[in-house]
């Protein structure tokens, strides 16, 4: 190992930190997508779920923990990747030709970047509750909170574009998960590749039908 | 007939009038690209056949010539290197330079032709570039080592079929490089890949594979090659079509290097423990 291993992790290294923290992550978001949907449920429903998370604050920081190493893990390594692999191009070809890099795969730093923005304020709006909802006070009504969150239409829009690019980031991230981890083949190729984007899609409309539902006036 | 007289070269073979825009660069300096016309190109000529034109012509008009690298020129050498029209090895699938042949190209086409293009592989001259990262990659495990002297009976190792035709499949790469050039990231992940593959697999391979895979590993990031981020150029670049399998193959062989590495036995008990 160089005298230095700590500041130039293994390529190989770094993207097994990368693919197990976007699994961690890719997890989370299934989770909290699942639980948003209480919101379909009523208002007694979604706060009583705040309520009870709440009420187990062990459990919550644990998760809390888990998810901020994680984030912290994947942008570290990801910042690594994406400088050093700029660097290693040395400008390439006058000339690009691009064969099979798929969107998502060419787009993977930008909408990790986009994603990163919305997660700040995405914590500012709802976690800390300090942006964007006119300094009113909701305590554990979560679910007047949203409601009044997302009848802004420019911040629902905001979340809106962010879930997109969300799916476009899973629908490369999860496939690659498993190339990383060497758990796929020629064969698992495209049928991964097909899990991913059926993820992706299923995790940015599950977000998604909050904001459009109240943009929309069917939740309110 | 149809009327394509005028382009048939006195064998009566189709010719082609190209444009080239080739790569010009000397040792320490940052380079430019250099047009030329080159007319009466026969379509069976190969790429580099179309160069060995260029340079002649240069030469005649008592120009400096393109340097490139080529040797075989049959396709299992692995010198020539060229980036045509942004495709490494050119636009034909799953053949080098040296077997393409200007029947690819359509008469008054524009051509442009560069180097690979990598940090890991610095321009000597014009097209041709030092490729001897690859070879430190080598000298660091693409081996096994074996007394080398009267050979064993062959029946002695059994090699399953199956075993044999994968070792065989990623034992194809001819270490040219293209797969770097093609990548986004400048990863030679898939040479690697298939050096690793050929090797670990096999059970001649196997008292050095944790070695092997760590050090050859090594190597490749010394080199200044990126990190693979799975887009998959590679493959579709490389022009013994080996496939991204020999990447996740890479993956799981490391991972298991790097654990057998970390719990490996420490032999004697440590002093003061019992
Ligand atoms: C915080 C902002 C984020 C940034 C800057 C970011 C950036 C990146 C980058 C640069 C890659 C490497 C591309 C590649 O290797 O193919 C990547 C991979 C990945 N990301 Fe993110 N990302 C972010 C958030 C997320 C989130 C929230 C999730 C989960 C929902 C996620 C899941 C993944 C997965 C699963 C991978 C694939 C790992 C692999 O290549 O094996 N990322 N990310
Ligand atoms: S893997 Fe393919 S493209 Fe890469 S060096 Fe080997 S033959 Fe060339
Ligand atoms: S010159 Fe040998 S492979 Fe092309």
């Amino acid at each position: 190992m160089s005298a230095c291993s700590c500041c130039r992790p293994a390529s190989i290294g770094k993207k097994i930190v990368m693919a197990l923290s976007g699994l961690v992550l890719a997890g989370f978001v299934l989770g909290h997508m699942s639980g948003n949907l209480l919101m379909f449920k009523g208002a007694d429903a979604i706060n009583a779920y705040a309520a009870w998370l709440h009420a187990h604050p062990g459990m919550l920081w644990g998760a809390r923990v888990v998810l901020i190493l994680s984030t912290v893990a994947h942008i570290w390594t990801g910042v690594l990747l994406t400088l050093e692999n700029r660097a290693a191009r040395a400008g390439g070809p006058a000339v690009e030709a691009t064969r099979r890099a798929t969107l998502s795969s060419r787009t993977m730093p930008y909408s990790g970047v986009v994603i990163l923005t919305f997660l700040v304020f995405h914590l500012l709006h709802y976690t800390f509750r300090t942006v964007a909802l006119g300094g009113q006070e909701f305590g554990d009504k979560v679910y007047e909170m949203v409601v009044a969150g997302f009848s802004q239409p420019a911040v629902a829009v905001f979340y809106i574009i962010s879930m997109i690019l969300l799916c476009l980031h899973l629908s490369h991230g999860i496939s690659s998960v498993f190339q990383t981890l060497g758990l796929r083949n020629e064969r698992w190729r495209g049928r991964l590749d097909a899990v991913a984007t059926a993820y992706g899609w299923l995790i940015a409309l599950g977000f998604i039908s909050i904001p459009l539902a109240v943009l929309l006036g069917c939740i309110k | 007939m149809v009327k394509e007289h005028d382009n048939l070269d006195s064998h009566g073979e189709q010719t082609l009038s190209l444009r080239l825009r080739v790569w010009r660069q000397s040792r320490g300096t940052t380079g430019h690209f250099e047009d030329h016309a080159l007319a009466a190109v026969p379509t069976s000529a190969s790429f580099l056949e179309m160069m060995d034109m260029l340079n002649e012509q240069l030469i005649k008009e008592g120009k400096d010539t393109f340097a490139f690298d080529h040797d075989c020129r049959e396709g299992i050498c692995g010198m020539c290197s060229m980036t045509i029209n942004g495709m490494p090895h050119g636009p034909l699938p799953g053949v080098t330079t040296c077997q393409l042949h200007m029947r690819n190209f359509r008469d008054g086409e524009m051509i442009t032709v560069e180097p690979w293009r990598a940090k890991a592989f610095p321009v000597i001259k014009d097209l041709a570039v030092n490729r001897s990262a690859f070879d430190k990659v080598i000298q660091a495990g693409g081996f096994i080592t074996v007394r080398t002297g009267s050979a064993t009976e062959a029946n002695n190792t059994l090699i399953p079929k199956p075993v044999a035709d994968e070792a065989m499949d990623a034992a194809e790469c001819i270490g040219c490089g293209a797969c770097v050039a093609s990548c986004k990231n400048g990863s030679a992940m898939l040479f690697v890949g298939a050096k690793i593959n050929h090797l670990n697999i096999l059970p001649q391979g196997q008292p050095e594979r944790e070695r092997r895979t760590l050090a050859m590993v090594k190597t490749m990031d010394d080199a200044g090659f990126g990190n693979c981020t799975n887009y998959g150029e590679c493959q579709a670049h490389c022009p013994k079509s080996i496939t991204l399998d020999v990447i996740a193959k890479l993956n799981r062989d490391y991972l298991r290097a790097r654990v057998k590495e970390f719990f490996s036995s420490t032999g004697k008990p440590r002093k003061g423990g019992d």
